[in-house]
């Protein structure tokens, strides 16, 4: 029974294994026994290269799904998340802009760039889903993905006037191959995020609730509104900033969570953020050997195999409607 | 005691409440009746500062409503909307316990749970406080819902329409609890209702608006009148006392002559009726 297992310790055993097996995989021959003796080269291929790729992927995963779980839970809607709300999006277009207008800015800079981007991209998203009344909340995922393909089509517009195609291609993929000791550390910006996450995680759960039932609570809804999409946006950017876009992470791990735990955030946080590490450990460590010695991007395995689960989820709750 | 003092509601140009003033007594039932569309909803929801208002004062226990500290508030007056459909996965238990909100901000103490327990054990909901919401019955639900506003501990409880989707029996075993709470508990409770009759067999008070304004209120003895009901609903009412109880009847003359219809006629129109839908 999958419910059963669906459990903390086992699944933080399964990311052990993952993270181990992504340790050792590789163009530089390494083998477990060898961790003993390593040789110059074994031990800085360790240090600077597959333990910064192992720690991005478990941090990339873990705070990407938590945001799509905050999303869903905020906006009331399964289908949201940093894909479909067009956060990435924004991201991007941010980083963008920035490089365009200071080109030797480094990677703060153009984490405040696309952080400022990616929350007034979100906000513009709430606002709008907020003023339009849905039959189907399918139609929420979907004009995110519209507005996405807009600022999308943006940003190539300015990327092909300025010579950046190439550099915006980058983020567009996610890949860890590039994590590399010193820059990927910028991604541990994530983890005070995280914290403040799980401090207001009843919050988000009764804001999830609505507008009249937190006010009923006497809970401060527009805050916590604003606090839940400051943090998704900014995890969001700094994802994209870092590893490039994730697609469909934010999506499907919180639903598949929801499915075996219910919605109650204090509960499902913490198994959303370690299901959101293993789904992207085990999608760069197969995008790593399917035609090793060469590499697929995460993006792409991510997306495949996302894609798919998607449209799984979409069928599952077509059924339990019918 | 709620003194409701000249409140005013428009939407756009529409005034959907015009220049209301009530007051709700302590330790009762007060039921709010009126045709669709008479802002019963609207009032409470002010009433609750769920929406603001155009104009106006709420008044509670002397205190202005909106003066008031929103955490507050909280611990004074609970209100259930109409219509929770929750897309939210949670157990009963987790529903319930979110009542406490106010005092816990969602860290359950010993005490917390000890309410928890306690409007578990009074609204029967033992067997079900693991199961998820949206696995439940409309009845159970909404004894899960009510549940909720007991653990919030509130002086006050507004219900909008909370007989909605049930069926008779469920809706006598809701009706009854309410009854239960301010007998034991001293609570004042305030419920927006359709059904005449379970306004007139269960408050102790009844309020009816029409187009955004205050009709009549009273006790129900005041109230449930037929040159009263009339006017407020624009139908022919008639009252029959069954049991002590003031009984409205309600059924169209079919042919307006005063006279009891023969029931096979009535079957016919009525088959009519239905090719024609």
């Amino acid at each position: 029974m999958v419910g059963k297992l669906f459990r903390l310790d086992v699944l933080l055993a399964v990311l052990l294994i993952f993270s181990i097996i992504s340790i050792f995989i590789g163009v530089v021959e390494l083998q477990p026994r060898d961790i003993f003796n390593l040789d110059e080269e074994q031990r800085n291929i360790i240090i600077n290269s597959r333990l910064p790729r192992t720690v991005s992927i478990i941090i990339a995963g873990a705070s990407l799904a938590v945001c799509g779980l905050i999303m869903q839970q905020l906006t009331r809607n399964k289908f949201v998340s940093p894909t479909t709300a067009g956060t990435n999006e924004w991201a991007q277009l941010g980083i963008l802009i920035g490089l365009v207008s200071f080109p030797e800015m480094n990677m703060l800079g153009r984490l405040l760039f696309a952080a400022l981007l990616a929350v007034a991209g979100t906000m513009l998203f709430m606002q709008i889903i907020s003023r339009i009344k849905f039959k189907e909340i399918i139609f929420v995922p979907l004009i995110g993905l519209m507005l996405g393909g807009v600022v999308s089509s943006i940003s190539t517009f300015i990327a092909l006037r300025t010579n950046m195609l190439q550099a915006i291609n980058g983020w567009m993929h996610g890949s860890f191959s590039t994590l590399v000791s010193g820059y990927y550390e910028i991604l541990y910006i994530s983890i005070p995020l995280f914290i403040l996450a799980l401090l207001y995680a009843n919050q988000f759960t009764v804001a999830g609730m609505g507008e009249d039932f937190s006010r009923n609570l006497g809970l401060n809804y527009q805050k916590v509104l604003y606090i839940g999409l400051f943090i998704t946006a900014v995890i969001t950017a700094l994802v994209v900033v870092t590893v490039g876009m994730l697609p469909f992470l934010g999506l499907i791990v919180p639903n598949i969570v929801s499915i075996f735990k219910g919605d109650h955030l204090r509960s499902t946080i913490f198994l959303t953020a370690v299901l959101g590490s293993i789904f992207v450990m085990v999608c760069d460590v197969i995008g790593r050997i399917i035609i090793y010695p060469y590499e697929i991007s995460v993006g792409l395995t991510i997306a495949i195999i996302g894609g798919a689960l998607f449209l799984f989820l979409i069928f599952r709750r077509a059924g339990s409607n019918a | 005691m709620i003194n409701v003092r000249g409140v005013t509601k428009s939407f756009g140009e529409k005034k959907v409440v015009d220049d209301v003033s009530l007051s709700i007594e302590k330790g009762k039932i007060t039921s709010m009746i009126g045709p669709n569309g008479a802002g019963k909803s609207t009032v409470i929801s002010m009433v609750t500062r769920l929406l603001d208002k155009d104009n106006g004062d709420v008044l509670i226990e002397g205190d202005n409503l909106f003066t008031k500290p929103n955490n507050e508030l909280a611990k004074k007056i609970s209100i259930l909307k109409q219509s929770n459909h929750l897309e939210l996965k949670i157990t009963v238990r987790e529903l319930i316990a979110f009542g406490r909100y106010p005092y816990s901000k969602g860290r359950l103490k010993p005490e917390d749970n000890e309410f928890i327990d306690e409007a578990i054990n009074y609204m029967e909901l033992g067997e079900f406080e693991d199961r998820y919401i949206d696995e439940l019955s409309g009845g159970q639900r909404q004894r899960a819902y009510i549940a909720m506003t007991i653990v919030q501990d509130t002086d006050y409880i507004f219900l909008d329409e909370p007989l909605n989707n049930l069926d008779m029996k469920h809706s006598v075993q809701i009706m009854q609890i309410l009854r239960r709470l301010v007998r034991e508990k001293n609570k004042t409770i305030i419920i927006v209702i359709h059904d005449i009759n379970f306004a007139s067999c269960y408050s102790d008070n009844i309020i009816a608006l029409k187009d955004g304004e205050v009709a009549v209120s009273g006790t129900k003895n005041e109230v449930i009148k037929k040159s009263i009901l009339e006017e407020i609903y624009e139908m022919e009412i008639n009252i029959q006392c069954i049991f002590g109880h003031q009984i409205c009847v309600y059924f169209d003359d079919q042919n307006g002559d005063g006279i009891d219809d023969d029931p096979q006629e009535y079957a016919q129109a009525f088959a009519r009726e239905q090719v024609r839908a």
